[in-house]
């Protein structure tokens, strides 16, 4: 049963991503590779989208994912199945908000609790960069280095992230300027 | 129970998801305006506290803070009506570009278009790890802590044979571990 299955998936993603929408990245790819659902490309495009339409990301994510796997069921069982635990957990701590906020144990648990999620966000990260960057294939077929690098996805890396960083007039701008902008240069100069 | 102040619970906070791009922080100026400056649902204070415990716990921040609002407001009923209300227009606006994008994922333009998207996908994960980093690698634990789970998360990338542990084992030893990191450091004070 698929849809049980979804539930599932995204139930524990939202039961253990801490952190905000970027922190279920580890998780839906981890999903992803254990199940065969969907691509690490495929789920770079869902990134992609989710960051460019209304709505936090996170949702935006798991309604993708579980669209791509079950259709317009699929979506909503899996945002369901993401949103329970935090309802749950929210509606529990509510209930004792004081007593929460001062509890050292609490404060002890999500003092190691965030960097490793920071950690796991990282990692999701670096796989992208390989699969973008880096022909990881071509490299062990041919053993030449000018087979690893895909120099055009490298220089528009390095130029997005001078737009989004040291240069102030633009790091401010949102996202889906960025992302725009990549879509518009990967169609010129067919990616 | 209050129909109509759920209706409105549901509404505001279907507002707050089409007017909330990208999420957490995003999110907060908006909140302040319909929730706090325009319903009076919660104080400034009130929705901070909010915002910062939605952070530690697990799950979307826009979630947590919404559940909070509407636990406050109008129960657990409120709490449920809210959270539905923050995902509602996501489940939609979604649903409709995943059903267009289906049909054209093979036109070659979309696919050479995407593969540039996926490039300054990476550079925007890469700039929300910078800020995260500068807020949850605070002290030699905590990098300790990280640079233990990027390395065992990382390694299945270049040597396949290592395996890939879920991310679910590394939260919960890392809440162990900061458990026990923090209880040595105050038997040494």
């Amino acid at each position: 049963m698929i849809y049980l299955q979804l539930f599932w998936e995204f139930f524990k993603t939202g039961l253990f991503a801490v952190g905000g929408g970027m922190a279920t990245l580890p998780f839906l790819r981890e999903i992803g590779a254990r199940t065969g659902w969907y691509t690490q490309g495929m789920m770079a495009d869902m990134v992609a989208v989710s960051e460019s339409t209304p709505g936090p990301i996170g949702i935006n994510m798991a309604t993708y994912v579980g669209y791509t796997v079950g259709g317009i069921p699929g979506g909503i069982v899996a945002t369901l199945g993401e949103i329970t635990p935090s309802i749950l957990i929210i509606l529990i701590i509510a209930a004792f908000l004081k007593a929460f906020r001062s509890n050292r144990y609490v404060e002890r648990v999500f003092y190691g609790i965030r960097p490793a999620s920071t950690a796991l966000i990282s990692a999701a990260g670096v796989s992208l960069l390989l699969l973008c960057l880096v022909h990881m294939d071509a490299f062990r077929e041919t053993g030449s280095f000018a087979s690893l690098f895909d120099l055009k996805s490298i220089a528009l890396f390095i130029v997005v992230w001078i737009l989004t960083n040291p240069v102030k007039r633009t790091a401010k701008l949102h996202p889906i300027l960025f992302i725009a902008l990549s879509a518009v240069v990967g169609v010129v100069f067919s990616f | 129970m209050n129909g109509k102040l759920l209706a409105n619970l549901f509404l505001t906070f279907a507002k707050v998801g089409v007017m909330t791009f990208g999420g957490g922080y995003a999110m907060l100026p908006i909140l302040q305006r319909e929730v706090v400056e325009g319903r009076g649902w919660a104080t400034e204070e009130e929705l901070t506290d909010y915002f910062a415990i939605g952070q530690c716990t697990p799950g979307i921040i826009a979630v947590n803070t919404a559940t909070f609002v509407g636990q406050k407001t109008a129960g657990v009923a409120g709490g449920i009506l809210a959270t539905l209300g923050v995902v509602f227009p996501s489940l939609v606006i979604i649903t409709v570009i995943a059903a267009v994008l289906t049909n054209f994922a093979d036109v070659p333009a979309v696919q050479h278009a995407f593969a540039g998207i996926r490039v300054c996908v990476c550079v925007l994960i890469l700039n929300a790890v910078v800020k995260l980093w500068k807020k949850t690698v605070v002290d030699v634990p905590t990098l300790l802590i990280f640079l233990t789970v990027l390395s065992l998360a990382v390694l299945p990338e270049f040597l396949p044979a290592f395996p890939r542990l879920s991310p679910v084992l590394f939260v919960v030893c890392a809440g162990v571990a900061g458990v026990i990191l923090k209880a040595l450091e105050a038997r040494r004070a």
